[in-house]
């Protein structure tokens, strides 16, 4: 009984307290960096695509709403081909940031991103590909990868030896 | 009978007053639950948001005004509107004022009692006909509950008739001059409080709709301005029992200073808000917690209240 | 049966069996690379380390490597052993350490044995900071893709592409640590079967690169059990689709067919689907376009206002669709389609098979035949799987000298030393050399008709109430003796003949073969033209040349051509003049081909991944294949198409058409349980093409529209356009997808069979129709000795495993591989000529064959346009003199009959001297 009084003054005292809602749009908070909002692909150091289309982002995605074609150049760098995200699906989880192995994928501080018209809420790859390197500045995945591309031949990744001469017998 | 009382202003002012607050209510209970809960509230439409309530109702006459097929229609469409018709007809022997008010019975908190115990029948028959397993559930709580509870609730205030020797609930409130019942009958105050609750299926005692467990119970299948009725029923609900309290237990109009009909609002508000309160500071009881409290506690403590407010009196006048 | 304790559980297990193969019938998770249940085991790896206890009292142990340890009774082993665990772990730790930073752009991840094995030793954190060893890596031709920095060196693709399948040109080089595999030099791996490295190699050196081309993870394919339809051996495939596009084939398990493993025409000849030349709309000629609704409504009003109309089967359609065309046009007006010669080949051979009393056996029964002799035919290029199975039969003699020498089957390197003292007889008799030659114990290449009086010479040697070949040369004679002690020495001798040859008498010979042979189990196998030949051949039907005179009579005046291309059948003028004369002619087929173009009417028909059918293979086993996807509209199902033009629409469902073929063939009754019927469920749920892991699904449509569309709905199987319904509890056979948790690779078949290697759990998919019965008489047409003539040569068409076969000739890979369009020749021949080999040479005189000679001139309208070709001449030292060898089916020898007499010419090429 008396614990019951008790909450009704504790809440009855709640009306002297200032209120702690944030009159959005009038007042805007400031998000965290890993704030996790719209999504982008960002390009590595050197300016080239991060993503390659490995797939692991659509397969964590938990509402399916990821969806990209593995595609080739002639350097033998993976790229997708297409790389949709259809954001009226998208709950903003960022499981697929957690999943990408390559750091393209990454979520942004911005949520901003109604639309009138659903069909304007799916995003192809030239909506999310953007100049820069996002968050992780350093990365370049096929720096380390072993894979031969463009400009970088076996044996020239970081931490590799160079191709083996399998014809000779010295050890 | 005292003159002044049931002519066409009395029952036009009163019907739209009592109508426009319980509809404001449904902003000020969100507005204040807000505050309570470090919150704003609505308060975008209108200044401070009054305009909510309008926004509400044209949401609410612009919804699909949907009969279930499964229904037992006829008594779907009749139940809401039961609550809404005992709840109206019961401020009738409010006293709002000397003079301002619109019946004078002699048996006034009979008529009170009568119709709080007949608004049950609107939840019932809507559980029943909306032919719905958590509509059903909530329906057989409310009944369950209105019963046991309209015990306690009529031997509670039997400590007042005997105190003011009337059920006029006018002579009750002159009764008072000397002092407010709630001093004497403050057991039976209590014990009033947690049965018109109950009564009224306010929360914490909203065990009929509780919605974690039942949707939204006896109202799960209403929508529109069928829903409405028995939103606005449950906020004339409040008005009601605030109404009724002030009356038995703080001395209706009567104050100094001000006018008494001003008292009468200003007491009656506060009532309201103690209502909202109660609903967003506890939590809901178990129901078997609600009906052990009820008949064991409520009811022994209710007839003890009974047997000493007697003995003093006997004690006293005998 | 031995009884031993692995972890202090105690389990019953086969006696003889090895540890790791024990362990994993019994479904318990041991890791392992090296071991294959089809190539035994090598102890290379090192990974399926467990405990060995001596006893009961045994605390300690000793670490074995379970691929390496037989199974013996009481044993007392521990797979969770802390030592045993941190070894396995420590040893993948020693194997990634090379590894390269790859899974996210490699084809293997996701369905990847290293990374199974990899998550189960619990190795998850790359300690290594050292530099890694890295190999420059080999183009391998259009098929396979090379990443040698990913090998683990476990040896097993040198094991499977030397050792298993015969191959020459993939090695191991270098020393230690930088084991190499791969080619002398950079080429196309000349290996018939090497795309199954993609599926052996456990890691991602070997990879699918038309898969590459348009790649998609396992779990986001959409799977169903499928038939491959590129042969007639009914090899079991899992196609994969994607976007609407049919992205690769592997191997689907099936213990009594192919097993683990597909020959490259089944595994990439799957282009053909994704085609620019497939028949996407309906195309009425003079209308530009139509509808699916007007076509069909154009379909039904020329079958209501023709006379009569002719409707011609296919040996690449279903049962069920030449049966709604047989119902449709009426038994008197249905045509098989088929080559005249090889209409004849077809009757014969189910008529042996039916009523010769003699076995057919599956590829697993044949790999078991401990004697084998091939008629007629390069098995490699006719039916290339089989070729497989008669190499692991060819090491049944190993197999049984190992075991009086008590060492366990699966030793595989001990085996393979054995090999060279004892290997089972293959006698192989040709045209010309083949790709088995090399395990043969004796071969023999003659034209057709030398093959079949050798054939009958062994017959006759076997038992002398069949019939003897008048006039054999004494080398001949001495060859037929000496096969003939061989298979008489055999337990299950088996005797492999076909229609590669268009003879009849090789056929009528091996069927006297095996008649003779005193043994109980004489096995006898044919191979065939295309998927459903034989399903054909059993329904029966009239000739295709009736059917050219049935519409030259006038008896007709409309034709359905179900997904056949008659130039392919028939010489070029007489298909011209049957078109021509239709007043209507209907094509229902896949792809353009030069029949389809002349069509006044073509309803595009869905591809083998687009519908579903039941095939009977050359073993009289009846398969069902099944929509992978649902076919792109307009394009529907042949059997859609032609049921949809009867007139009291009887069979709505594929299942009440199969019911009806059923029983209107009694020889074919046993096709309603092939499969179960689209009611199946398990739980109330259809079994779903797309793995629980399937992902985009809310995005892959959303260009098109936002709002998603419904999964498709699939009326006809047992299967749902989903990643919703049953998992759990499907019968193996109908798996769509193999996985099992924890074994994301194609490993996971284990978890499905009753034993590793053995039959899939709840039986393997198909229905054998045929089982032996009644007896023939001997044959006795014997065909005199083949004499070549001055000047005058025969041609021979023979099959090749890339070009012989129409639809996967549309695969661009395979195109890549093509044979290529030249003319073999005996090097005598060509030093009459003067050839030399690349020299181009003159075929004159094309169409006059001595059977043709009695033919109307008027039907040879333009014959003499046709009668030269330009071709470039090879020398096969092989090849007897006389004869002239050309690709079967290859689009510029489409016209050339088969046995043609021709005369040649040598081309004076101007500019050279």
């Amino acid at each position: 009984m008396l614990s019951q009084l008790r909450s009704l003054w504790e809440v009855l005292k709640h009306t002297f307290v200032k209120p702690d809602t944030v009159e959005y749009p009038e007042q805007r908070r400031e998000l965290f960096p890993r704030y996790r909002g719209r999504i982008i692909l960002t390009r590595d150091p050197d300016g080239e695509e991060r993503c390659v289309a490995c797939n692991l982002c659509a397969v964590a995605c938990p509402v399916d709403c990821i969806a990209l074609q593995k595609a080739e150049d002639e350097n033998g760098r993976w790229y997708p081909g297409f790389f949709r995200i259809n954001f009226s699906r998208c709950i903003m989880c960022g499981f697929c940031e957690e999943a990408c192995p390559t750091n393209a994928i990454q979520l942004t501080p911005d949520f901003e991103m109604c639309e009138y018209d659903r069909q304007n809420m799916v995003y192809e790859k030239q909506h999310l590909l953007i100049d820069g390197t996002g968050k992780y500045h350093d990365y370049n995945f096929y720096r380390v990868a072993g894979m031969t591309i463009g400009g970088k031949t076996k044996g020239q990744a970081e931490n590799e030896l160079p191709p083996v001469d399998v014809k000779t017998l010295l050890p | 009978m005292n003159s002044g009382l049931g002519d066409a202003a009395d029952i036009f002012g009163i019907l739209v007053s009592v109508i426009i607050v319980a509809a404001m209510l449904i902003w000020v209970e969100r507005r204040l639950l807000a505050v309570w809960q470090d919150r704003l509230g609505p308060n975008r439409v209108g200044t401070f948001g009054l305009m909510q309530v309008v926004a509400d109702m044209i949401k609410m006459f612009f919804k699909e005004d949907w009969i279930p097929p499964f229904s037992d229609k006829l008594v779907f469409v009749l139940a809401p509107t039961i609550v809404f018709i005992t709840m109206l007809t019961g401020f009738a022997v409010i006293p709002f004022a000397p003079g301002v008010g619109i019946i004078d019975f002699n048996f006034g908190l009979l008529y009170f009692l009568a119709l709080s115990s007949l608004s049950v029948y609107s939840v019932v028959l809507a559980g029943y006909a909306s032919n719905n397993k958590y509509s059903l559930l909530g329906a057989l709580r409310a009944a369950a509950q209105t019963v046991s509870y309209e015990v306690f609730m009529g031997i509670s205030i039997m400590g007042v008739v005997m105190l003011s020797g009337t059920f006029n609930l006018r002579e009750i409130v002159e009764a008072q001059r000397s002092g407010w019942f709630i001093i004497p009958q403050f057991f039976g105050f209590l014990i009033f409080l947690v049965a018109i609750v109950a009564e009224s299926r306010r929360a914490p005692l909203d065990l009929p709709e509780a919605e974690q467990e039942l949707v939204a119970g006896f109202h799960t299948e209403y929508s529109g301005m069928k829903f409405g009725m028995f939103f606005v029923g449950e906020y004339l609900g409040i008005t009601l029992s605030s109404a009724v309290i002030v009356t038995l237990f703080f001395g209706g109009w009567l104050g100094p200073w001000l006018p008494p009909l001003i008292w009468f609002c200003l007491k009656t508000a506060i009532g309201i808000l103690f209502f909202i309160l109660l609903r967003g500071a506890l939590p809901r009881p178990r129901y078997d917690q609600l009906m052990t409290f009820g008949w064991k506690v409520l009811l022994p403590a209710g007839l003890l209240n009974l047997l000493v407010t007697g003995a003093v009196l006997l004690s006293l006048h005998g | 049966m031995a009884r031993i304790e692995i972890d202090g559980e105690s389990y019953e297990v086969e006696d003889g069996d090895n540890l790791l193969s024990a362990c994993l019938s019994l479904g318990l998770d041991l890791p392992y690379f090296c071991w294959h249940p089809a190539m035994g085991s090598a102890g290379a790896c090192r990974q399926c380390a467990v405990i060995q206890y001596k006893d009961a009292e045994d605390s300690r142990g000793r670490l074995v490597m379970a691929c390496m340890t037989p199974v013996t009774g009481s044993m007392r082993v521990s797979i969770a052993a802390e030592q045993a665990r941190e070894f396995r772990s420590d040893n993948i730790e020693l194997l990634m350490i090379n590894h390269p930073h790859d899974c996210p752009v490699c084809e293997e991840g996701g369905e990847c044995h290293l990374q199974d094995m990899t998550v189960m030793t619990g190795h998850t954190f790359r300690r290594y900071r050292g530099r890694k060893r890295t190999h420059n890596n080999q183009n391998l031709g259009p098929f396979i893709n090379h990443e040698m920095n990913r090998c683990i060196a476990c040896y097993r693709c040198v094991r499977f592409y030397g050792e298993y399948a015969g191959g020459h040109d993939l090695q191991v080089f270098g020393v230690h640590n930088n084991v190499y595999f791969g080619r002398f030099e950079d080429g196309a791996l000349e290996s018939e079967f090497s795309g199954n490295l993609v599926e052996v190699c456990p890691t991602g050196v070997f990879t699918d690169k038309t898969f590459s081309a348009h790649y998609s993870r396992k779990w986001d394919l959409q799977t169903a059990p499928s038939i491959c339809v590129h042969c007639s051996l009914g090899c079991n495939i899992a196609p994969g689709e994607r976007y609407g596009e049919l992205r690769r084939v592997i191997n689907r398990y099936n213990g009594d067919v192919n097993g683990y493993f597909l020959c490259d025409r089944g595994r990439f000849g799957y282009g053909f689907v994704n085609s620019p030349e497939r028949i996407r709309k309906p195309l009425l000629k003079g209308h530009p376009e139509i509808t699916a609704a007007m076509a069909e409504k154009h379909f039904h009003d020329v079958l209501k206002a023709a006379k009569a109309t002719i409707g011609i089967g296919s040996p690449r359609a279903s049962l069920e669709a030449n049966f709604a065309l047989r119902t449709l046009v009426g038994e008197e007006n249905f045509f098989l389609g088929l080559d005249d010669t090889e209409h004849t080949l077809l009757e014969t051979i189910t008529g042996m098979m039916r009523n010769g009393g003699i076995h057919s056996p599956s590829l697993r029964e044949v790999e078991q035949a401990d004697a084998v002799l091939i008629l007629g035919e390069d098995v490699t290029h006719s039916a290339p799987r089989l070729a497989l199975s008669l190499r692991q039969a060819a090491r049944n003699a190993a197999f049984a000298l190992a075991g009086t020498m008590h060492i366990p089957l699966w030793q595989d390197a001990s085996i393979r030393q054995i090999q060279s003292q004892a290997r089972s007889p293959l006698f192989i008799a040709s045209i010309c050399a083949t790709r088995l030659d090399d395990i043969a114990t004796d071969t023999y290449q003659g034209g057709p008709e030398d093959i079949a009086r050798l054939g009958f010479a062994i017959a006759h040697h076997l038992n002398h109430e069949s019939p003897e070949p008048a006039g054999l040369g004494n080398a001949e004679n001495s060859l037929a003796a000496a096969v003939a002690a061989g298979l008489k020495l055999a337990k299950r001798p088996l005797i492999v003949s076909g229609t590669s040859c268009s003879s009849l008498a090789v056929i009528q010979a091996a069927y006297n073969v095996a008649k003779a042979l005193p043994g109980q189990n004489p096995q006898l196998t044919f191979t065939m033209p295309e998927c459903n030949s034989l399903g054909l051949a059993i329904m029966g039907g009239k000739r295709l040349q009736q059917a050219f005179e049935r519409m030259n009579e006038n008896l007709a005046d409309s034709v359905i051509i179900l997904e056949n291309d008659l130039y392919r059948r028939a010489p070029g003028p007489n298909v011209d003049l049957f078109l021509k004369t239709a007043a209507h002619a209907v094509v229902i087929d896949s792809l353009i081909n030069a029949t389809a173009e002349k069509a006044g009417l073509q309803l595009p028909a869905a591809a083998f991944a687009e519908s579903e059918g039941t095939l009977v293979n050359n073993e009289g086993r009846a398969q069902r294949f099944f929509p992978v996807y649902p076919a792109p509209e307009p394009a529907r199902g042949s059997w859609q198409w032609l049921t949809g033009a009867l007139e009291n629409f009887q069979w709505r469902h594929h299942d009440d058409l199969t019911a009806a073929c059923a029983i209107t063939f009694p020889a074919l009754a046993a096709i309603t349980g092939v499969s179960p019927g689209a009611d199946y469920t398990i739980k109330g749920c259809k079994i779903p093409r797309q793995p629980h892991r399937y992902s985009g699904r809310t995005a892959m449509h959303s260009d098109i529209n936002v709002r998603e569309p419904g999964q498709p709905h699939d009326a006809e199987t047992p299967f749902s356009f989903s990643m919703e319904g049953a998992m759990a509890q499907v019968p193996p056979g109908l798996l769509p997808v193999i996985w099992a948790p924890g074994w994301d690779s194609n490993q996971s078949i284990n978890k499905f069979q009753e034993e590793t290697g053995g039959h899939l759990r709840d039986g393997d998919a198909g229905v054998r129709l045929i089982e032996k019965s009644g007896s023939l008489e001997w044959f006795r047409d014997i065909p005199a000795a083949f004499k070549p003539q001055q000047e005058v040569w025969r041609i021979i068409r023979l099959p090749h495993i890339f070009g012989s076969e129409e639809l996967s000739l549309h695969s661009p890979s395979i195109a890549e591989r093509l044979s290529s369009s030249c003319l073999f020749m005996n090097p005598l021949d060509a030093g009459t000529l003067g050839v030399s080999a690349g020299e181009q040479v003159a075929i004159i005189n094309l169409a006059g064959s001595p059977e043709d000679s009695a033919r109307d001139e008027d039907e040879l309208i333009d014959l003499e346009e046709n009668s030269v070709l330009e071709i470039v001449a090879q020398i096969d030292k092989t090849l007897p003199r006389g004869l002239l060898v050309i690709t079967a089916g290859l689009p510029e020898f489409q016209f050339i009959n088969y046995w043609t007499q021709v005369t040649l010419k040598k081309i004076h090429q101007e500019g050279l001297s």
